[in-house]
């Protein structure tokens, strides 16, 4: 873990619905706690990290979430119309900005809104921004799902050939290198215990290898069910199954055994997945529909003791 | 009712929803559910992982539509009296035949599609991949080779992206805005107003000479094509309005799933576009009463009985949540089909999985009345 807290910044990807914004801000409170100015940024704009702290609205802001965590949404037009701001000056930005030509010139050149965005977190992320009371230890990165991910670490390199010359492609350039630096940025790639997203998982590491050169310093996954059951349990459970006693005595029983065969089923396709990558670390299904602060708190411990 | 009386009638079905909530898992499962029934039917999915090629057996998807084997469904024990095929829509290919059907002659053809610009195009124009999707629908619908077309929409951070697809491409095929890029000097100047010479060069200022030039070209070559490919657009969108097409919305029961769907609900609704239904998968059972922990000590043991009775305990206050986000859901759908399928012991990426599904999506009570 302190090897990993120490890169500036932290890459959380995955494929959609696998529970990336819970490792985020489970990762982003485990480093706040060792002291790290920390701040989760959010590029999906769904605003889910603010709603764990209740701080919905929070929109393209860095706000103090909780001691030392800060939280911000990163929205593509917003962070471009700020880089251009910097490169010619405020009201010639805003000019550029609001008009139809400069709508056409980011819908057309390739993957402008996405090294917009993840220029922005480069930003976050540098020694020496431009407001020293701004200055963060750790950037976070709740990355969009797989593909969308990909192609937004991509981004920069894509942009910088296609540019050739000039300052965005220098700045391009910079960001590519501070990507694929992995004494500066790590990656954390976030599964569940089924076949699709096990899959999925050991497909991106390897992408991210061969096209970024990157690593993936961990694989968390997520919502592991314990063993409630063990094997024994569910024969005696299977013993008595049916016909016996109120409609909510079988249910009761059904539901255990359920219960049983998840578990079970999520349990080969961990196998499955530590055979690729054998120190991928599990975090509990916690058995709550939604999770508080306090399931973060508790996750967020589990991880800080696993990585 | 059921998911086929959802579709009878229908010969596109839209399978629309975040990520993550089980789509393309539930648009197979659709599709070969009216397949069996005696339909030919064709699924489409963009999803690059493999999932759909997985869950049906087939080493892997092109382009091109491909037949399932009809002794995988033999296997798992289902009936086929019709066809299921399905493909992977490849968004660059479609793209490369797009601008083949549109160019007026080989050179404008060949210097487009050796364009740098045009080449990172397909995964840039932000909604392009939603868009090629429908565009092969559009293909497909009109070659009126299936009965039925299921598409799994691409797996975008918001189902509502979809929607706005055609009309993003139209506007940026719109060839007065292109005027600027072909002409940047004085014909420029009129259609954007003043200031547009210094917005040009402030522009060259960030991007470098050579991205202004590249794009440019692009647009020189692009710009002929450009009313062909935006009348286009225009009656892609079209078709997804018409009484022969219908959205079915795919959730899970998480709140943020469920707040989406709300969304997109009122989207298809103020957008004047057909829905069919939603279908919330993974649905956590159980049913409220009686305190059953003593039952269960007698039947299993004190030790066992209680872990029983607290897995129980654990499974209905799951239940309680989900049935309330559903809840919420209804209100929204004011009486409009519903379905919803448990969360199935084993996980479904094979035929079977799909089979099992199917007895949830096409039993005859499947539409619950809210």
């Amino acid at each position: 873990m302190p090897a990993l807290l120490d890169k500036r910044l932290i890459v959380v990807a995955g494929k959609g619905g696998v529970g990336k914004t819970t490792v985020a801000v489970a990762l982003g409170l485990a480093a706040a706690r060792a002291g790290k100015r920390t701040i989760v940024a959010e590029v999906a704009q769904q605003e889910r990290v603010s709603r764990v702290f209740r701080r919905e609205g929070l929109g393209y802001s860095e706000a103090e979430l909780t001691d030392n965590l800060y939280g911000m949404s990163v929205n593509p037009e917003r962070a471009l119309k700020e880089y251009l701001g910097q490169q010619v000056g405020g009201a010639l930005g805003n000019l550029l900005f609001n008009n139809r030509v400069f709508e056409y010139f980011a819908a057309a050149a390739p993957g402008v809104r996405e090294l917009a965005t993840i220029g922005k977190v480069w930003e976050l992320a540098q020694p020496e921004r431009r407001s020293p009371g701004n200055r963060y230890d750790l950037v976070i990165m709740d990355a969009p799902a797989s593909g969308h991910g990909l192609g937004l670490l991509r981004s920069p390199r894509t942009f910088g050939d296609i540019a050739r010359v000039g300052p965005i492609r220098r700045r391009a350039d910079l960001i590519h290198e501070f990507l694929t630096d992995s004494r500066r940025t790590g990656v954390v790639a976030v599964a569940l215990p089924q076949e699709m997203p096990v899959n999925e998982t050991i497909e991106f590491r390897g992408k991210l290898r061969d096209e970024m050169g990157m690593h993936t310093h961990a694989v968390v996954v997520n919502s592991v069910l314990p063993e409630r059951f063990s094997a024994d349990d569910a024969e005696r459970i299977e013993a008595v199954n049916g016909g016996h006693g109120a409609p909510e005595v079988a249910a009761a029983l059904r539901a255990a055994l359920s219960e049983h065969r998840r578990a079970r089923g999520q349990r080969a396709q961990l196998r499955r997945l530590k055979k690729e990558v054998p120190d991928a670390v599990t975090l509990p299904y916690l058995f709550e529909p939604e999770l508080g602060l306090g399931e973060y708190e508790r996750l967020s411990a589990e991880l800080e003791r696993k990585l | 009712m059921s998911v086929s009386e959802l579709l009878e009638h229908k010969r596109i079905c839209i399978c629309a929803g975040a990520g993550g909530v089980g789509k393309t898992t539930t648009s197979a499962a659709i599709a070969m559910g009216m397949a069996a029934r005696g339909m030919k039917v064709a699924v489409l999915t963009i999803d690059p992982a493999k999932r759909l090629a997985n869950s049906l057996g087939l080493p892997e998807l092109g382009n091109e539509e491909r037949m399932v084997d009809p002794e995988r469904f033999a296997e798992a024990g289902i009936e086929m009296r019709g066809e299921l095929w399905a493909m992977m829509l490849d968004a660059k290919r479609t793209w490369d035949e797009v601008i083949e059907r549109h160019a007026s002659d080989e050179k404008t053809r060949d210097a487009v599609l050796g364009n740098r610009i045009y080449q990172e195009l397909s995964n840039a124009v932000a909604g392009s991949t939603e868009y090629m999707a429908m565009e092969k629908l559009y293909e497909l619908h009109h070659e009126g080779r299936y009965d039925l077309l299921v598409l799994d929409t691409p797996p975008t951070r918001n189902a509502l992206d979809f929607l706005d697809a055609p009309e993003r491409l139209s506007r940026f095929v719109d060839s007065r805005s292109l005027q600027f890029f072909l002409k940047p000097g004085r014909l420029g100047l009129k259609v954007f107003g003043r200031g547009s010479g210094i917005l040009f060069s402030v522009l060259k200022r960030v991007t470098g000479v050579d991205l202004l030039r590249d794009l440019s070209d692009f647009f020189q070559s692009f710009g002929d094509m450009a009313s062909g490919i935006g009348e286009r657009a225009e009656r892609v969108g079209e078709l997804l309005g018409t009484r022969e097409s219908t959205f079915l919305l795919v959730t899970s029961p998480q709140r943020d799933a469920i707040d989406e769907s709300v969304f997109f609900r009122r989207r298809l609704r103020e957008s004047r576009l057909p829905f069919g239904g939603a279908v919330v998968n993974r649905m956590n059972e159980g049913a409220d009463g009686a305190d059953v922990e003593d039952d269960l000590t007698a039947l299993l043991g004190d030790k066992l009985g209680r872990k029983v009775a607290r897995n129980y305990e654990d499974s209905r206050r799951l239940a309680e949540h989900d049935v309330a986000q559903v809840a919420r859901l209804a209100r929204e759908l004011r009486g409009e089909p519903l379905i919803t399928v448990p969360l199935l012991d084993d996980d479904v990426h094979d035929v079977a999985g799909l089979a099992a599904i199917n007895e949830h999506l096409f039993a005859a009570d499947a539409v619950t009345a809210v």
